[in-house]
């Protein structure tokens, strides 16, 4: 079945679904509120094998986790998140964080779809054949996943506060979860992308000591940087110096670091001192 | 009307005063009583009680149409009142329209407070007490079936169960909003009065995980406290012990506030990850207004909750008539079902009377 669809056709079909949730998401927040919880959760466990067939087919074709290029990165971040909220979902009683799941996981489908320069170079064995360089960047791509999810908490947590604060807690407000349990999940969270991302790193610098021309100098200062701005919020939190809205104003400025960091590392590979081989420009 | 059919008859809410209601109210031994009596009516093939503190309704399916006056006589008779007394407050549909309206019932469009869910669970009592004695059968099983599947779609696609409608519940609802499962929150109450007292009943019903009462007269705080499972604390000791709390309620007759700002700010300085919610019920009021410009704190004065609880039952009110459509369509179909199974309405054929330990058709 595999071969009846192309990577991207399948990458499609998941953004499709994607759009599905966030479609049924919006019309029940229209009507009363999103109580289709277990659509929700169907339509982005569809999305999510599709997606995970179009990342398998690419994955196949470069030889390696296909990680080479802007789209690939924004599809393995967007399935990252996706694969969070299908573990996460089930504990965190929430249609909301599924609404928003979808919303995101569209987006970033569909905007790296609709840029085809994105995906016009694919490169393939990306990591010379090392594992633990493949492992280090599958790692770091999914703590960026795990910081979409942060970001989704973390713009759930604002709103349940604006609700409460100014008093208008009806309507799509109260399909939000409590303050305190987006606070935990959102600690949570926090936890699991550092705690992913330093794994991530840890693998790199130990290659990266051994042949210190291996990695991009600006790369390496762009990934520590989010790196470190993640462990001082941590920090931070669990001294109950930063919380509630400035602990949720922080999670989302890391994710959009985040997000801008694939920028300076995707480009990176491009150089010179990249060993990924040009496949070729895709239509 | 000879014809076969189905009806109710009774009283509710809507036409009889709490007066009336209190006279034609069943408890269990009159109920069981009433039931034995019905059971001796010629022609009552199937019947059930329906008593509530706000209506008294006798669903039966008769084999002529002067069988439900002779359940209204047995009725009155029993409860002492006079016949002609009852009809002025009567509820009486045959049909399609009883059936409709044990529809409405059931998903609680028809009680006081539109939308509770009290109601469902009563009218499932009284169908399988009904069915227990066997005094229902074809007719009714699929009649009350149908109108609890119909309750729950009811509930599932109208907003007609949404939103708290009582002060306290909103608030207790406001607390879930803010700290999710209440079972591990320490609830202060401050001041015994009686809206404090309901707000703190319905706080302990969900399972609010300690409580604390504190009131000027310390024996009147001992008093409630014992009668809400709750411990007593000297009044003036509640702001140096704040932080100790996450749902504050003021319900206090005191002129002036009774929870400063400053105390505030110095119980967040100890707790600053945990939210605190303040529910002021007393006018004037016991908090500080400034709270509410605090990082993690939230409160709530009995005018937004009034508000709230005004929205809500607003919001409510505009689903009633989606629902009312919705139930009327699957009455409609149910009837359709129903009318051809009433010539032929089991047990036994017009005219047989009630057999104790009769078993229920499928």
């Amino acid at each position: 079945m595999l071969d009846l669809l192309t990577d991207r056709g399948w990458f499609w079909t998941a953004a499709l679904f994607y759009l599905a949730v966030f479609i049924a998401g919006t019309v029940g927040l229209l009507r009363h509120g999103p109580r289709a919880t277990n659509l929700t959760y169907a339509l982005m466990l569809v999305g999510y094998a599709f997606q995970l067939a179009g990342l398998s087919l690419r994955g196949k074709a470069v030889g390696g986790c296909p990680l080479g290029n802007q789209f690939e990165i924004f599809q393995f971040t967007a399935w990252s998140a996706t694969t969070l909220y299908l573990v996460v979902g089930v504990t965190f009683r929430s249609s909301m964080l599924g609404y928003f799941t979808g919303c995101l996981a569209a987006v970033l489908s569909l905007i790296s779809l609709a840029v085809p320069a994105w995906d016009a170079t694919r490169s393939s064995n990306l990591f010379g054949g090392n594992p633990w360089i493949e492992f280090h960047a599958a790692l770091a791509l999914f703590s960026y996943g795990v910081f979409a999810l942060l970001a989704l908490t973390s713009v759930m947590f604002l709103f349940r506060n604006y609700s409460l604060k100014v008093k208008r807690v009806g309507g799509w407000f109260s399909f939000l979860p409590s303050i305190l349990e987006l606070e935990v999940i959102s600690l949570r969270l926090l936890v699991a992308a550092v705690a992913i991302l330093t794994a991530s790193l840890a693998v790199g610098a130990a290659w990266w000591l051994r042949d210190t021309a291996s990695a991009n100098q600006g790369k390496i200062l762009v990934t520590v940087s989010v790196w470190a701005a993640a462990l001082v919020v941590l920090g931070l939190r669990l001294s109950s110096r930063l919380i509630a809205r400035r602990f949720a104003w922080a999670c989302l400025m890391l994710f959009i670091a985040a997000l801008l960091s694939l920028g300076p590392v995707d480009g990176s590979r491009h150089k010179p001192a990249t060993k990924g081989v040009a496949l070729g420009t895709q239509p | 009307m000879s014809q076969p059919n189905v009806f109710v008859i009774g009283a509710t809410h809507h036409i009889a005063p709490i007066a009336v209601r209190e006279k034609l109210t069943l408890n269990p031994e009159q109920s069981a009583a009433l039931q034995q009596e019905l059971a001796a009516i010629a022609g009552l093939k199937e019947f059930t009680v329906l008593s509530t503190c706000n209506r008294i309704e006798i669903y039966g399916v008769a084999a002529t149409g002067d069988v439900a006056g002779a359940v209204q006589d047995v009725f009155c008779r029993r409860q002492r009142f006079a016949r002609e007394e009852f009809e002025q407050f009567r509820l009486e549909l045959r049909n399609q329209s009883a059936v409709g309206h044990l529809l409405e019932v059931a998903a609680g469009l028809d009680s006081q407070m539109v939308g509770e869910t009290e109601i469902f669970g009563q009218v499932k009592d009284a169908y399988a007490a009904a069915q227990a004695r066997g005094a229902t059968g074809a007719v009714l099983n699929r009649i009350f079936q149908k109108a609890f599947q119909s309750a729950k779609m009811a509930r599932t696609q109208t907003g007609i169960t949404e939103g708290q409608i009582s002060v306290a519940n909103v608030a207790v609802e406001l607390a879930a909003n803010i700290f999710g499962n209440l079972d591990k929150t320490r609830v202060l109450l401050l001041g015994a009065g009686d809206i404090g007292e309901k707000t703190a009943k319905a706080f302990r019903s969900r399972g609010a995980g300690s409580l604390v009462v504190a009131s000027r007269r310390m024996e009147r705080a001992m008093e409630l406290a014992s009668e809400l499972n709750a411990t007593a604390m000297p009044f003036g000791q509640h702001e140096a012990h704040l932080s100790q709390f996450d749902i504050v309620v003021g319900s206090t007759a005191a002129p002036d506030t009774v929870v400063s700002a400053a105390a505030t700010r110095a119980a967040m300085k100890k707790r600053p990850a945990r939210p605190l919610f303040f529910i002021d019920l007393a006018l004037p009021r016991d908090i500080d207004p400034a709270v509410a410009a605090l990082e993690n704190v939230f409160l709530y004065n009995l005018d937004d909750l009034a508000k709230i609880a005004a929205e809500n039952l607003a919001a409510r009110q505009a689903e009633i008539t989606k629902c009312r459509t919705l139930l009327g369509t699957r009455a409609a179909t149910l009837w359709q079902h129903v009318e051809p199974k009433l010539n032929g309405a089991s047990p036994g054929a017009p005219g047989a009377t009630y057999e104790p330990g009769r078993q229920p058709s499928p």
